[in-house]
């Protein structure tokens, strides 16, 4: 009885002989697949992450255009500071003696939206009091530059374009570029 | 036979219940160590000690700051899950509803509630920082435990910050505003931040005010209907999933590193 070999259900149909194969793992195959499972590993980590951080940026923005038409440039009289595209496009209008530009309505302080005020011919903040010339140059309060520009171009139908994705800082002396303002 | 039984209490009867073992894991606790057992056997009590300092608990040391913060942290949760009931986070509708959570819904004092324990957390969270400052319980081996108190202290803020919005009211976006204008000065990935100019392909910026963290952010160039929307899931989920992971780690460290406010 004792010296009967017990086969444990597990052999039974394979040969005898043969059952236990010295496996081939070798330190370096051993190795060659860990760099190959951690590469995997950081590559699908790094593809979630990847995933998820390209998510919080949207293909489509339901904002008004960034390029818009304002009309044509006799619409502006001279010397005035039009409104009309604050709400909407964040820009104002404004005309002098020899051109017209569209000036930024982001103050360049904290970033509020400064009114236009006519009595005082100044633009004035009421988030902590930054004023500004017509010209977009700051004067008092906290603003440390005066406001930006944005491009200004006429269209081929006549009408004035702005595009509100390039802008020009004074500080930079931008202001010379003659895509900055438009001459009339 | 009869007589013993009768002479059992309900406490013991209830102890040795099947139930009561299911639940408790260990019977009546009578001795020292089956009271540390007790408390070692059940999730919510194992973030505490299981005994304690008599010194250690003295309000006059402690201020009783760290647990009034957690106290407001689940106050702020039930408040705030029943105020989701009623606030929707559009912009048609977010600032009507928070007059009507005034003015017409029943009690009419739950976002108050919400709103003035949002404030002492903040303070609370604060003069707890300060205790432990003061009595110099952040030193070894208790600096990792700073470190993740000043991060939930962060995230308290941010909760802050994300909730401010909410109202939708001149305060609240302008505010908001301005705050996250800070994110465009972040160092590279902020449009106005150092470096950020220097990622370019020819004159092309990659990181411009469409494209940078703020932007990430606000879900836009201006604060407007997806900010509200991401600053409303921000608040409501995001920032109090990690700070209850954060909590966790923080009360258990306690215990883990001395115990509550003893000299080492």
């Amino acid at each position: 009885m004792s010296d009967k070999k017990t086969i444990p259900n597990a052999s039974i149909g394979s040969s005898a002989e043969n059952s236990y194969k010295k496996p081939e793992t070798t330190r370096r195959s051993f190795l060659s697949w860990l760099t190959v499972g951690w590469a995997a590993y950081i590559g699908v980590t790094g593809g979630f992450f990847t995933v998820i951080i390209r998510f919080l940026f949207p293909n489509v923005l339901f904002e008004p255009p960034q390029t818009f038409k304002i009309g044509y440039p006799e619409d502006f009289s001279s010397n005035s500071v039009d409104i009309k595209y604050k709400k909407q496009f964040n820009a104002w209008v404004v005309r002098d003696e020899e051109s017209i530009f569209a000036l930024s309505t982001v103050c360049t302080h904290l970033g509020c939206t400064p009114n236009w005020l006519p009595v005082e011919s100044k633009f004035k903040c009421p988030c902590h009091g930054s004023g500004f010339r017509m010209t977009g140059i700051h004067f008092e309060g906290p603003a440390p530059r005066p406001l930006e520009r944005f491009k200004i171009s006429l269209a081929n139908d006549g009408q004035i374009l702005v595009d509100k994705t390039k802008s020009y800082k004074w500080e930079k002396g931008e202001w010379e570029n003659p895509e900055s303002f438009l001459k009339v | 036979m009869a007589k013993k039984e009768n002479k059992k209490s309900l406490l013991d009867t209830l102890g040795e219940s099947q139930v009561w073992k299911s639940i408790i894991r260990s019977g009546i606790p009578r001795t020292r160590r089956q009271r540390m057992h007790a408390i070692l056997g059940s999730v919510f009590l194992h973030l505490h000690p299981a005994r304690l300092p008599k010194h250690a608990v003295k309000v006059g040391y402690t201020w009783c700051m760290g647990g009034l913060s957690f106290f407001l942290f689940v106050n702020l949760t039930i408040t705030g899950i029943l105020l989701m009931f009623y606030y929707r986070p559009t912009v048609e509708y977010a600032y009507t509803d928070i007059i009507d959570l005034a003015e017409q819904v029943p009690l009419g004092i739950m976002r108050e509630l919400h709103r003035w324990a949002a404030h002492s957390m903040v303070l609370v969270v604060w003069l707890h920082m300060l205790r432990v400052f003061m009595t110099g319980s952040y030193k070894p081996p208790r600096e990792f435990n700073w470190g993740v108190g000043v991060l939930l202290m962060t995230l308290t803020m941010f909760l802050s910050f994300t909730g401010y919005l909410l109202p939708w009211d001149q305060l609240a976006i302008w505010a908001v505003t301005v705050g996250s204008n800070m994110a465009r000065a972040h160092p590279f990935i902020g449009h106005e931040g150092p470096g950020a100019s220097l990622l370019a392909i020819g004159d092309i910026n990659l990181v411009h005010i469409g494209s940078d963290v703020r932007f990430a952010l606000i879900g836009g160039r201006f604060v407007g209907e997806a900010t509200l929307l991401r600053f409303y899931v921000i608040h409501c989920i995001a920032v109090p999933f990690i700070m209850m992971i954060f909590m966790a780690v923080h009360f258990w460290r306690i215990r883990k590193d001395g115990g509550i406010s003893g000299p080492l």
